[in-house]
């Protein structure tokens, strides 16, 4: 959780969206409404809360609310314990509301790792995401 | 597969290797006298990388008279991209999901 941004690994997934971010946030904290568009939950918006997110496939993610900056921020940690480290995964996803002409833009962060690979990346200290980015390109590039 | 994850983090941790390997995914193959023109440090040292590259399937090596060529293998990284492109393409998924619910509350 405090591991420098370069020691992390992260997925960002951005959406403009024409809804106000009062609705939008409604969407993000609300129990039935959670349950809607992402997973059935116990969720509660304050800071400490610990939850369960249950996926349809029968997996189980352990969360505890990090951040509730209201209409603006929401984060919380998403663990998933497994036997097999390939399916373990810490991670913490932050969702950002900013307001435009038009709606919303919506920002999702879920940076973490796995188990084994915090243990990997821990002994390199930057790069890791640019080197990343950059081979994701090559990879596409040679596909 | 963990212990081959690990192995293949554990070989790109090294800045020097990390290089070596970027730049033969860049230019594609090159020779060991080419790589260590670029490297800035001693031929046996990059014949050392190479030699842990392509033990964790990073590099691939042909020989040709007496040169010895490496390339890049591209598929080796697939555990490293796998990860955030998986999630990638949840939490897609999941933002249509959540449009979907926006239209709804409308009415």
């Amino acid at each position: 959780m405090t591991a420098a941004p370069g020691e992390t690994l992260s997925v960002v997934v951005e959406r403009d969206i024409p809804h106000p971010p009062e609705k939008i946030w409604r969407a993000l904290t609300q129990p039935h409404l959670i349950a809607d568009w992402l997973m059935q939950n116990d969720f509660s918006p304050s800071v400490g809360h610990r939850f369960n997110l249950r996926g349809d496939w029968g997996g189980v993610l352990d969360c505890e609310v990090l951040e509730v900056e209201p209409h603006k921020t929401l984060a919380y940690t998403w663990n998933f314990q497994h036997d097999d480290p390939a399916y373990a995964l810490n991670s913490v996803v932050t969702f950002t509301l900013t307001p435009t002409a038009a709606g919303t833009r919506l920002r999702m962060e879920q940076a973490g790792f796995r188990p084994e690979q915090k243990q990997a990346f821990g002994g390199a200290k930057a790069g890791w995401q640019q080197f990343l980015a950059k081979l994701e390109e090559v990879v596409a590039r040679a596909d | 597969m963990p212990s081959d994850h690990d192995l293949l983090f554990r070989t790109l941790a090294d800045p020097s290797r990390r290089a070596i390997f970027e730049r033969l995914c860049r230019d594609g193959e090159q020779t060991v006298g080419a790589l260590t023109a670029q490297a800035g440090i001693s031929q046996p040292a990059v014949s050392k990388h190479l030699g842990v590259l392509k033990q964790a399937g990073l590099v691939r090596d042909r020989h040709e008279g007496r040169q010895t060529h490496y390339r890049a293998q591209l598929s080796a990284l697939a555990p490293l991209i796998d990860w955030t492109s998986k999630m990638t393409g949840f939490w897609e998924r999941r933002f249509d999901a959540l449009e979907d619910l926006l239209k709804r509350m409308d009415q």
